[in-house]
């Protein structure tokens, strides 16, 4: 998943301080890997150079983490391009989606959509591998069911938290 | 789905805690339990049981009721008995002189008496308090009424008496009767043992009561009016105890599921039915009650009766009470023999045995050698033994019931080709031709036991119908007069009334050789008449007031060859009238001219001595009996009613009879209009129970009636699908019925030795009226099947 | 939304409620012929009712849909069910068969309620059994054939007609996987090949993957997953 988007997607809702920021995002979607310092620096760099993002101002005291950012219109767009992106389908995908479907909540964006586009690149790639199964032997057949059956478990989870949107909703901005 | 308390739930418990010999108890018990904590589904389905079971509960105690209620009338009909035959007795302190006034109107029977007490302890009618005052009269309820309204207005012009008082129930042997006693002056001159006599008493003179013995033919017909109304209730009994039958099925099988085997399920089965059965007896009891209360506003074919009559007989009610719920039980287990229910499901065993046809056939032949040998017995030695009349009767008519589903099958498995709603039709029928015969069974036997009563009342009618020589073309209504009122003013009288167009008014008695005390050897009739009225009895060549003639060439020539010599003197009949036993001598004239005897008015052409007024000696007058023959403008409305208000003032206790080309035994007619109407009710009531399982069906089978919408299948196709359903098992019920029905009945008529003849008329009514249910219930299931086809079946939920 | 070209079945704005409940609020539809559409959505989203104003079965309350260049909403009850019984098939999740009647016939029943002559309509359905290989059922009634078996039966029935549309509601609902599958190629080869369209409703994503394209219904409204990206 792209930390770099999501830092973007955190920014939206005001200008924040780094920490501010690596706190938001451990809370929000770190659970078992809270995020370094030194990946939240180095991305927020790399988001400058690219004017995603601008400072928004210094605090005394000097040092990296004291700096505000504030997100920038190219900023947004690009935040807004990412979410209604799907993601390719693969195994374990779950967390991009899960940090994408909570980020539109943060941001007010339509979650439903982004679940929506999802199934779609899903089904894409499951007309794909049945079209193949169709044309191919048993050996084919298996291989691509196997696919099937991960991309469906990732589609029954997509429904799973289409059907949940609005109780999430209530959770992240709590 | 709903959350119903469930059963299975309730069921482990149960299976430990009872001990093995009380299994039967505690598993009725548990299917009662069930039958009402079912839901609201249960609810209705037991609802539905209930009411099916209290109309057939109903019927039987109404007709448990009916010996009792004819039993009562027959009591109170005899204790106001009063007596005219009975010998002369002087005036006494204790007699009450009485006149029988009956009338009729629009129809109707009215009893009419005429009283004058003698003395203080006369006695009294039952009924009433006190007699009313010469010109007043005490009437019963219905009668009243009828006066008071508009239909009765020319009937009061006949009754002119003051009412003072209404008749006890005591007094009446029906709540519709139509009663009257008014006082009267001075009717002592009028006894004549016949309309007027002189009482001490009501009721049998001798004490007795009349034992009502009945012809046996009679006997033999209430005997079978019975079976073949009650065989119907009992197979709609049984029908009704099955209703909702699959949804039961399902919850045994869940019952099955959590340990129950498959004799618990059948005994639980049982239970719920008892428990349908049980309500039902209750539910019959209401209805009785509320028929018993409505029976007094009624009146069939001219006999209406007192709520208080209709008592149950004890033995029978309970005898009822008993047979029903045990019947339930029985029919359920029977029901549920050809299904085996799996803790998964039902399965009806796959391949029911193809039903053989010998043990079918071995019923209805049974029946027929039952009956055989009365044949031939008629009615001068027919003692019929009852218990082989009902025996054979009710063999041949459940005959019916065993041979339909084997018929139904034989002929669904053949039929083929056809539309779309013919094939669902036929094809649903091949499968489940058992439970379309069954629901037909009730209306087979109904119409089979119609049928063939009908017939035997057709057959016995020719019997009981007196052939009457009268010529009905010539004259409508015939007026006898008391003996003594001067009959020729009497004819100008009718002749002023309206619609009469002509009169003919002849006075006669009879002639003897000797003395009427010691009896005459010989008689012969005398006729009196104007010259007009006389040409109506033979033809003359000429005729003057004061002629006599002596008119030959008809019957009974020869007395009048031997008595009517001139100078010869005869005696007047002075036995049947107010003579006093006296002798009336009259010497035959000499110049009697010849005449030629014709057919009178009254259908006799008798060879007799016909006067003119002129030509009767003065004391011969109260001798003769006056009859005015009235021919009428038949397009008149009520002139039967104009003609007996002129009747009833010349003389109030004139009969009047009005002519027609039969004359019916009424009895018949009663007997005859029950069983249609019996008919009719027992085939509504298997309409309804048609309706009924036809709704249920239709609603299991929602979602396919919604998808064959969907792939646009017309409804019209659909609605006719189920009207074959219906009428092909019906039609082949009917047919049955049919042949049953007129073999029974020509075996009855055999028995009573009456010629076979087939009333083609009852047999197309009652078809008929088999048709118009399968008719009605299909129209009647129509909306809730169009109701069901619509695309909201379809939707999941 | 403008009909797009080509398109066979197309509807606009579609509203309909039962009652208080709404189950359509402004869907919208388009299917081109030879084309599988699978209608997807949660439980209760409106996906059926969505089929059944498409088919001509439910009236929508306001809307339009348009086949063949013929409005449904002006037509009369009748007219729409000749138009079900001539140019549309149908295949349910279950309970479609007429239990009575035998495979053979109830595949003929489509025809013959067009007015096809009995021995006709049973070799048509014969043919059609044989391409859905279930024509050795033919005798047997829809009780003893297994849930599969009966399927491809109700799949023979839809497209005996030559459809143009064949309409399936969650057609595999019943089946298990391989069974469920094995219907789907079937449908989709038969109807590809008699270049009919079809409407696939189903919540099941292996199923769709047999669609060409989806359309998912939320609330009552669709969205068109392949105009969308």
């Amino acid at each position: 998943m792209s930390i770099g988007h999501t830092l973007l997607g955190l920014l939206e809702s005001g200008p924040r301080h780094g920490y501010d920021l690596k706190r938001a995002f451990d809370e929000k979607f770190g659970h078992d890997r809270p995020l370094h310092y030194g990946q939240v620096y180095s991305t927020m760099s790399r988001l400058l150079k690219h004017g995603l993002v601008e400072v928004d101002g210094i605090e005394a005291g000097g040092g990296p983490e004291r700096k505000r950012y504030a997100i920038t219109d190219a900023g947004i767009t690009d935040v807004e391009r990412w979410l209604a992106t799907p993601e390719k389908p693969e195994e374990y995908l779950q967390s991009t989606l899960y940090t994408k479907v909570v980020l539109a909540l943060l941001t007010h964006r339509d979650a439903a959509d982004i679940l929506d586009t999802q199934r779609s690149e899903h089904l894409r790639s499951m007309r794909i591998l049945t079209d193949r199964k169709r044309k191919g032997d048993l050996a084919d057949q298996l291989i691509c069911d196997h696919a099937l059956f991960h991309l469906e478990a990732d589609l029954r989870w997509l429904e799973l938290t289409a059907a949940r949107l609005d109780k999430l909703r209530e959770a992240v901005s709590r | 789905m709903n959350a119903r308390p469930s059963p299975t739930t309730a069921l482990p418990e149960a299976l430990r805690a009872a001990p093995l010999n009380s299994k039967w108890s505690r598993d009725l018990a548990m299917g009662i339990r069930f039958a009402f904590t079912g839901g609201r589904e249960g609810w209705i389905r037991m609802l539905l049981t209930a009411v099916g079971v209290g109309m057939g509960v109903a019927l039987l105690l109404l007709t448990t009721a009916i010996p009792s209620a004819l039993a009562v009338r027959h009591d109170r009909d005899e204790a106001r008995l009063d007596y005219t035959y009975g010998p002369k007795r002087a005036k006494a302190a204790n007699t009450l002189l009485i006149s029988d006034s009956d009338t009729m109107y629009h129809g109707d029977a009215v009893r009419g008496r005429l009283v004058e007490p003698e003395g203080p302890r006369a006695p009294l009618a039952p009924g009433l308090s006190a007699y009313p005052a010469p010109g007043d009269m005490v009437v019963s309820a219905a009668l009243k009424d009828l006066l008071g309204s508009a239909e009765g207005k020319v009937l009061r012009e006949r009754l002119p008496y003051r009412i003072t008082g209404t008749i006890g129930e005591s007094g009446l042997v029906g709540a519709r009767e139509l009663a009257y006693y008014a006082g009267a002056k001075n009717l002592a001159p009028h006894i004549d043992g016949y309309h007027t006599a002189r009482i001490s008493k009501f009721g049998h003179p001798d004490g007795t009561t009349s034992s009502n013995s009945m012809d046996p033919v009679l006997i033999l017909l209430i005997l079978v009016v019975f079976a073949v109304l009650l065989m119907p209730v009992v197979v709609f009994i049984a029908t009704a105890v099955r209703f909702g039958g699959e949804r039961r099925d399902r919850r045994l099988a869940a019952l099955r599921l959590v340990g129950a085997d498959s004799r618990m399920t059948r005994r639980i089965a049982a239970g719920e039915a008892l428990a349908g059965a049980l309500v039902g007896l209750a539910f019959g009891t209401v209805f009785f009650l509320i028929a018993r209360q409505l029976s007094g506003a009624i009146q069939v074919v001219g006999i209406s009766v007192f709520p208080s009559y209709l008592n149950p007989s004890p033995a029978l009610a309970a005898l009822v009470a008993v047979t029903v719920p045990a019947a339930a039980v029985l029919v359920t287990l029977f029901a549920l023999r050809g299904v085996v229910i799996e803790p998964l499901g039902v399965v009806r065993t796959a391949k029911p045995t193809r039903r053989r046809l010998w043990w079918r056939l071995l019923l209805p032949v049974g029946g027929l050698a039952a009956l055989a040998p009365m044949i031939g017995q008629g009615r001068e030695n027919g003692d019929f033994n009852p218990y082989l009349v009902i025996g054979g009767v009710l063999l041949l008519l459940v005959g019916v019931t065993t041979l339909l589903p084997w018929i139904v099958e034989a002929v669904v498995a053949r039929l083929g080709r056809g539309g779309i709603a013919w094939q669902l039709a036929v094809r649903r029928l091949q499968l489940s031709s058992g439970s379309a015969a069954r629901m037909v069974n009730g209306i087979a036997v109904a119409v089979a036991g119609a049928i063939a009563m009908q017939m035997l009342f057709a057959g016995i009618q020719g019997d009981y119908t007196k052939r009457t020589a009268q010529d009905t073309s010539r004259v409508q209504l015939q007026v006898n007069l008391s003996q003594g009122i001067d009959f020729l003013p009497a004819a100008a009288k009718f002749s002023a009334t309206k619609g009469v167009r002509k009169v003919t008014a002849l006075g006669s008695t009879e002639l003897g050789d000797t003395n009427w005390r010691s009896g005459p050897h010989e008689t012969v009739s005398l006729t009196v008449g104007t010259c007009q009225s006389l040409r109506e009895m033979a033809r003359l060549t000429s005729c003057r007031d004061g002629d006599a003639f002596v008119a030959s060439g008809g019957g009974r020539d020869g007395s009048v060859t031997n008595l009517v010599r001139p100078g010869r003197t005869l005696h007047m009949d002075t036995i049947n009238g107010t003579g006093r036993g006296g002798d009336a001598p009259w010497t035959v004239p000499a110049h009697l001219k010849p005449a030629t005897a014709i057919t009178g008015p009254n259908g006799l052409s008798d060879s007799s001595v016909l006067l003119t007024p002129a030509a009767v000696p003065e004391r011969m007058s109260p001798l003769l009996r006056g009859a005015v023959y009235l021919s009428m403008d038949e397009s008149t409305p009520d002139a039967d009613e104009y003609v007996r208000n002129t009747a009833a003032r010349i003389d109030p206790v004139a009969d009047t009879i009005v002519w027609s080309a039969t004359e019916r035994s009424k009895q018949f007619d009663s007997i005859r209009t029950g069983t249609f109407a019996g008919a009719i009710c027992v085939l509504a009531l298997i309409g309804a129970s048609l309706l009924v399982s036809q709704l249920e069906q239709l609603r299991e089978r929602r979602k396919l009636l919604s998808s064959l919408v969907a792939f646009g299948t017309r409804r019209r196709t659909l609605s006719l699908s189920v009207l074959w359903q219906t009428a092909v098992p019906i039609a082949l019920g009917l047919l049955l019925a049919s042949t049953v029905g007129l073999t029974l009945g020509a075996v009855l008529l055999k028995m009573v030795g009456v010629t076979l003849g087939v009333d083609w008329a009852s047999v197309l009514s009652l078809t008929g009226a088999g048709a118009a249910v399968v008719l009605t219930v299909t129209a009647l299931s129509l909306p809730p099947l169009v109701r069901m086809m619509r695309p909201e079946g379809l939707r999941t939920e | 939304m403008t009909a797009p070209t080509g398109s066979l079945l197309t509807a606009e704005k579609l509203r309909k409620a039962y009652g208080p409940t709404v189950a359509l609020d402004g869907a919208e539809f388009s299917i081109h012929p030879g084309e599988v559409v699978a209608v997807m959505g949660p439980s209760g989203s409106g996906k059926s009712t969505l089929l059944h104003c498409l088919a001509g079965i439910v009236p929508p309350d306001s809307g339009s849909i348009v086949y063949d260049g013929r409005e449904l909403a002006g037509m009369s009850d009748a007219e729409r069910s000749a138009l079900r019984r001539s140019e549309f098939g149908f295949v349910f999740q279950f309970g479609q068969l007429v239990p009575e009647l035998t495979c053979v016939e109830n595949v003929a029943l489509p025809l013959r309620l067009n007015g096809t002559s009995r021995k006709q309509a049973e070799k048509a359905a014969l043919g059609w059994m044989e391409r859905l290989e279930v024509d050795d059922l033919g005798g047997k009634r829809p009780g003893e054939v297994s849930g599969g078996q009966g399927q491809r039966v109700a799949v023979a029935r839809a497209l005996v007609t030559g459809p143009r549309v064949v309409f399936a509601d969650e057609p595999t609902g019943a089946l298990d996987s391989l069974n469920g599958e094995r219907v789907m190629e079937l449908l989709t080869d038969a109807a590809r090949s008699a270049n009919a369209a079809v409407v696939l409703v189903t919540h099941e994503a292996r199923v769709a993957a047999y669609s060409d394209r989806e359309i998912v219904v939320r609330d009552g409204r669709s969205r068109d997953m392949e105009r969308a990206i």
